[in-house]
């Protein structure tokens, strides 16, 4: 008897250390990543992780008596020789309300904060700047509505401003998700949702959509810039203005404007303030191009931005991104070189 | 004596023909249908999970593209809902209620062999589609309005939900079956409270999919009207709000969580006080519990829809009935510990799967009150951490129970025991590949990796994990061979099984293994619960005399009646085959495929006229 007591005692303060080492052990060995929530950057996330923690170490205890229990019984009253036949307990009422009751409780304390916080998301703040995002298969559109700005693949918000986004979709249902900043909300066709968050920290954030939408589901992700009112408000100033003029002394871009204007780029694709040969590029299918060269990606993400990618992107984007929307257009390569070179210096 | 009666049995089971087994009625044997149907989709399943983790191995990966991982990841978690665990189940229904409630079959023997003919029909209907090339691909939920011709011109969509229209035939047919056994076959003295408590869970099951199966029903045809009649249900261009899909899918889809992890529960209450050699513990409220969870499975759906944008009141109401369903699902873990608790276990296989179970289940359901809390759901839906819950539930829930139940009852099925040796190694290796494989998705839930990604670039902090859990999945995998081989392999040499090998307490353990054809040769009266081991260690006088009435004589076999055998109900379902892929074929633009759906609604018709005017002896 007492050697199976100090067993026992033994078996279950290893599982408790287990479990710690466990614990802790995984909290190393995540968190960190670009899209990680556990250290959050935005009020949302905040607010949600602040929520999660508690009920996670309910959780932790939860899990910890039930295995704990689970263990105990099985290697306490395992059979050995000459065991007695164990009394046949038919139940126990009092207990059994008893763990009706108590896990009913942690919930009850679990629900109303839950309650509390989704009515506070729900509620539109006085202040801050609104963007209105619209998700396409598979790229995200930015408009600033009153700033006569439209981005794609990038948003930016400046800090500790309310930032109240107006989720829209073109074609199927996607999911905007910026893991550091907020918690996701569907972007529904026919469907106006919104969602809210302050970021408290200047960088980069990159997000992704969440809710399967066909091909390329997996290379629909953009980047939140965060910056100061002051450089937020020169981006929008610089973004706001045409195109800039391709100087004839690049010559590989100048050929390449001449290439894109005519090779029907124009038919998905805007330029503002842009004309060649009595051509304006208006397209509203594809992403705005008016300062692509200052971005840091393409084609949701899926290449950094530079010329050699963008050659390769037009040269055959179904190569770089298969099931793509974007068409071939049969581009040689050196068209291909001077369509990136082109797009490239668009600042 | 009894072992002389046992391999008789045995060899009647190995001479029957194919033809025998075509027409079968047998209620057992179509159980056995079932389970090995399902077994092969479920091996079918575990290989696209492989290439699912083959594919996620490392970042960037190029082993299968987005169009093909799209196929793989929809097929996976179809076939392992529709044709691997809800089969798997049906296969325990099948074989264990009539036994369990001391009955000569099933309420309707020949709609059952209909329903595993449809069953079987609708699976490969489904899994043809590979070979055109044509898998479907937009999820298992098949959110409209991806699922429109607009965004899946190809058949992939047209094979999925013609597939699942007879696959939802087959199981409502199957639950209406049982429900009317349950209730209506019965052995006399077979109260509804001295039922085991598995014949109860089918019983809630059956309730459950008569009703949620309708509304996958409704929602199948308005997308079949959209995709080939040119109606506008999920067009928002015309107005549609594309949620409809998604309500009439999730008032399906979360009852059948439940029709997926309520029979387990039903298995392990049945394992472990066999093994604790105790009655089950607080029997009326696993019983009820299990009744509450059937009826507020209809009121949580929209649980699945936190990040829809229903608003706040939907989303604060669904979190609160969501709390509540995990009331009676606690009390149930709670239960099982008590049967443990001051038992004498045996440590065989079957136990250690269910305990296994406990444990398992238990962490997928407290990351289920997780995502209860609105908020912490709109981090955790569409990520990892979902991806582990709902493994901890279906695979650490069910299927670790289902595992159980097929250690426990394959002697009562097949007249053998399966190692025992290879099946503890088979539950540790198992227990410990699936932590592997699925635990560290809680972590990658938390480093914001979304869901249904073919692919992911370096420098996530994603690397890690991937690869660890792919090799579980890998370790995962040689398990169930391992498992595989002692299954095949007990067929034909395990030790042979006697009528009762576990020193159990329901109806089935008081006849042979297996079964003959008529199950009982008198059919018992039922005087309490836990029938059987009243009979052998109760005091009760009717029950103790009873137990020298249970083996039969030839006097009793002769005027026994039992259902003749029939192929009217295989013809039946190959109507319904030809109707649906006649459907397909039309999706495709085939001329030929009016003429292949008509054929089928008169091979149908046929099928179902001579099944109603079969002499019945």
């Amino acid at each position: 008897m007492a050697r199976g007591s100090v067993w026992l005692k033994r078996a279950v303060t290893g599982a408790c250390v287990a479990l710690l080492v466990v614990i802790l052990g995984g909290c190393s060995f995540f968190g960190g990543g670009p899209q990680s929530v556990n250290h959050p950057a935005g009020s949302n996330m905040q607010t949600i992780w602040n929520l999660f923690v508690p009920i996670f170490w309910m959780s932790v205890v939860v899990f910890a008596i039930v295995q704990g229990v689970l263990l105990y019984s099985v290697i306490k009253f395992r059979r050995k020789p000459g065991s007695p036949e164990p009394h046949p307990t038919h139940g126990n009422t009092k207990l059994e309300i008893t763990w009706t009751i108590i896990p009913a409780l942690i919930l009850a304390v679990i629900t109303v904060p839950t309650i509390a916080t989704v009515t506070d998301f729900a509620k539109k703040p006085d202040t801050g700047i609104t963007v209105q995002v619209v998700g396409h298969q598979w790229w995200w559109e930015f408009d600033y509505p009153g700033q006569q700005v439209v981005d794609a693949d990038e948003m930016h918000v400046p800090i500790g401003v309310p930032v109240y986004v107006e989720l829209r979709s073109n074609d199927v249902i996607h999911s905007f998700w910026i893991p550091k900043l907020a918690g996701k909300q569907d972007v529904v066709p026919n469907q106006h949702n919104h969602l809210w968050f302050t970021a408290n920290e200047i960088g980069t954030f990159r997000g992704q959509c969440a809710e399967f939408c066909g091909e390329q589901h997996a290379n629909m992700a953009f980047t939140v810039v965060v910056q100061s009112q002051a450089d937020y408000d020169a981006w929008l100033a610089h973004n706001r203005a045409p195109a800039v003029n391709i100087p004839s002394s690049n010559d590989l871009a100048t050929k390449g404007q001449q290439v894109f204007f005519t090779a029907g780029c124009v038919g998905c694709h805007t330029i503002n303030g842009m004309e060649v040969n009595g051509v304006k590029a208006l397209g509203q299918v594809g992403p705005n191009l008016t300062h692509v060269g200052s971005r840091t990606a393409i084609a949701g993400e899926v290449l950094p931005l530079t010329q050699e990618n963008l050659a390769k992107w037009v040269h055959n984007p179904q190569a770089v991104k298969p099931g793509t929307l974007m068409p071939n257009l049969g581009l040689t390569q050196d068209q291909a070189n001077q369509v990136a070179a082109f797009l490239e210096s668009l600042k | 004596m009894a072992q002389v009666t046992t391999t008789q049995q045995g060899a009647q089971y190995r001479r029957s023909t194919i033809w025998e087994w075509i027409t079968t009625v047998d209620h057992k044997k179509i159980g056995i249908l079932y389970l090995f149907t399902s077994l092969f989709f479920f091996l079918i399943g575990g290989i696209l999970a492989m290439l699912i983790r083959t594919q996620l191995i490392v970042p960037d990966n190029t082993f299968l593209g987005p169009a093909t991982y799209n196929e793989v990841f929809t097929m996976h978690g179809t076939i392992m809902i529709f044709l691997a665990v809800m089969p798997l189940n049906a296969a325990f229904f099948n074989f264990l209620v009539p036994l369990q409630i001391g009955a000569r079959d099933v309420a309707f023997p020949r709609l059952n062999a209909f329903s595993y003919w449809a069953f079987l029909f609708g699976g490969l209907l489904i899994l043809s589609s590979f070979l055109f090339g044509a898998a479907p691909n937009a999820g298992w939920f098949g959110y409209a309005n991806l699922t429109t011709l607009t965004y899946s011109p190809g058949l992939n969509v047209d094979f999925w939900i013609f597939g699942l229209q007879i696959l939802g035939i087959a199981s409502v047919a199957s639950a209406l079956n049982f429900f009317v056994t349950i209730i209506n076959m019965r052995a006399p003295g077979m109260r509804m409270m001295r039922m085991p408590v598995f014949t109860w869970m089918t019983l809630v099951t059956s309730v459950l999919l008569m009703l949620a199966i309708p509304s996958l029903t409704i929602g199948l045809v308005e997308l079949t009207f959209d995709r080939y009649f040119g109606t506008l249900f999920f067009e928002p261009s015309a107005g549609a709000s594309v949620v409809l899909w998604q309500h009439l899918f999730w008032i399906f889809g979360h009852p059948e969580v439940y029709i997926m992890v309520l029979p387990p529960f039903g298995m392990i209450s049945e394992i472990l006080p066999t093994f604790s050699r105790k009655p089950l513990f607080g029997y009326p409220f696993v019983v009820y519990s299990g009744i509450a969870i059937g009826f507020l499975s209809f009121g949580v759906w929209a649980h699945h829809m936190f990040a829809v944008g229903l608003g706040p009141v939907a989303n604060s109401v669904f979190a609160t009935t969501t709390m509540l369903i995990a009331i009676p699902t606690g009390v149930k873990i709670f239960n099982w510990l008590g049967t443990l608790w001051g038992g004498s276990i045996v440590i065989k296989t079957p136990l250690l799967f269910a305990a296994g179970f406990i444990g398992m289940f238990t962490i997928g359901g407290i990351s289920g009150v997780m995502h209860a809390s609105v908020p912490v759901d709109y981090w955790q839906t569409d990520s990892y951490f979902v991806v582990a819950h709902f493994h901890y539930v279906l695979f650490g829930g069910s299927l670790m129970a289902i595992l159980g139940g097929i250690y426990y009852w394959y002697p009562k099925m097949f007249g053998r025991m399966l190692n025992d040796k290879l099946g503890q190694i088979h539950f540790w290796t198992v227990l410990i590949a699936f932590n592997m494989t699925f635990f560290p998705m809680h972590f990658l839930g938390i480093d914001g990796m979304p869901r249904r990604i073919y692919t992911y670039p370096d420098g996530m902090g994603w690397n890690f994990w991937n690869k660890e859990e792919s090799i579980g999945a890998y370790i995962l995998g040689l398990s169930m061979l391992l498992f595989a081989y002692n299954f095949i392999k007990s067929l034909r040499s395990g030790e042979i099984a006697p009528a009762d090998p576990w020193d159990a307490r329901t109806l089935e353990w008081s006849i042979p293994s297996p079964p003959p054809a008529y199950n009982f040769a008198v059919v018992p009266t039922v005087t309490s619960r836990d029938e059987f081991w009243e009979m052998k260690y109760g005091s009760n006088e009717q029950s103790t005399a009873q137990k020298t009435n249970l083996n039969p004589t030839a006097e009793d076999e002769r005027h026994i009646h039992l259902p003749p055998p029939s192929y009217y109900p295989l013809v039946a379902a190959g109507g319904l085959l030809a109707m649906g892929a006649g459907m397909v074929m039309h999706g495709d633009g085939m001329a030929v495929s009016w003429y292949i759906f008509g054929a089928g609604i008169l091979v149908l018709t046929f099928g179902l006229f001579g099944w109603s005017f079969e002499p019945n002896h």
